[in-house]
């Protein structure tokens, strides 16, 4: 089963994936995997393990069951103040 | 209420609307930029922010401290955008009838805010190198720049 999601990047992500958002379709049923697919596909250095995630605007688990048309984003360790 | 700004702070306006005459303590807390950081020096900060989940997690992190401590009231801003040295990067302000819940609780949101919402940095350093702060990785060396903690006070 696949899915349609709108994945956004912040920070380092940005960069390294080159995009603010996309919309992409896939097998990922959570972020965990989601994460990997990305990271497999654009080299991102972060490990799965320093990322967390969100969806639709609020802190998920990794391994959160993703839904049809979920905005997904990834978060690099923060570092505000 | 907690708020993502792009445009610079004004800590005395924002001081203001705390105003209150129940209140007899007022304690804020100003991060500045820098002008340096892990032996760099620093010319300059970027700040980026996932917008609704930042807000919507320094609203949480106020209410928390409305729990934990006396509070007449409690409120913060962190700036996005490129920020120049001496540039005021967060506010956090409270008040309560007493000192010691206001110093208490300006700490812990401060302290919960950095830990948690999701904002990023760059620093733009003087060498022009730049770097997102805590997310190097091995083979990440090339600028020498570590993982580092955070840039203002």
């Amino acid at each position: 089963m696949t899915r349609t999601l709108h994945v956004q990047y912040f920070a380092i992500l940005r960069e390294q994936r080159g995009l603010t958002d996309e919309k992409l379709t896939t097998a990922a049923a959570t972020p965990n995997a989601l994460y990997e697919e990305l990271r497999a596909r654009h080299g991102f250095t972060l490990t799965g393990d320093r990322v967390r995630a969100a969806v639709n605007d609020a802190f998920v688990a990794g391994d959160a069951a993703l839904g049809e048309g979920d905005r997904v984003v990834f978060i690099p360790p923060v570092a505000g103040g | 209420m907690f708020k993502i700004a792009a445009s610079p702070l004004d800590p005395a306006a924002l001081q203001k609307e705390l105003l209150d005459e129940r209140a007899g303590a007022c304690v804020t807390f100003e991060g500045w930029v820098r002008n340096h950081n892990e032996g760099q020096s620093v010319e300059s900060l970027e700040y980026e922010a996932y917008v609704p989940l930042a807000e919507k997690e320094g609203e949480k992190i106020l209410v928390e401290a409305r729990e934990k401590f006396a509070l007449v009231a409690a409120a913060g801003v962190h700036r996005v955008g490129h920020l120049r040295l001496g540039d005021a990067a967060v506010w956090v302000g409270v008040t309560a009838e007493h000192r010691e819940a206001a110093f208490d609780a300006c700490r812990y949101i401060i302290d919960e805010a950095k830990a948690r919402l999701p904002i990023w940095k760059r620093e733009h350093y003087v060498s022009g190198a730049t770097a997102w702060i805590n997310c190097a990785t091995r083979g990440d060396h090339s600028a020498g720049i570590p993982p580092g903690p955070s840039k203002t006070g």
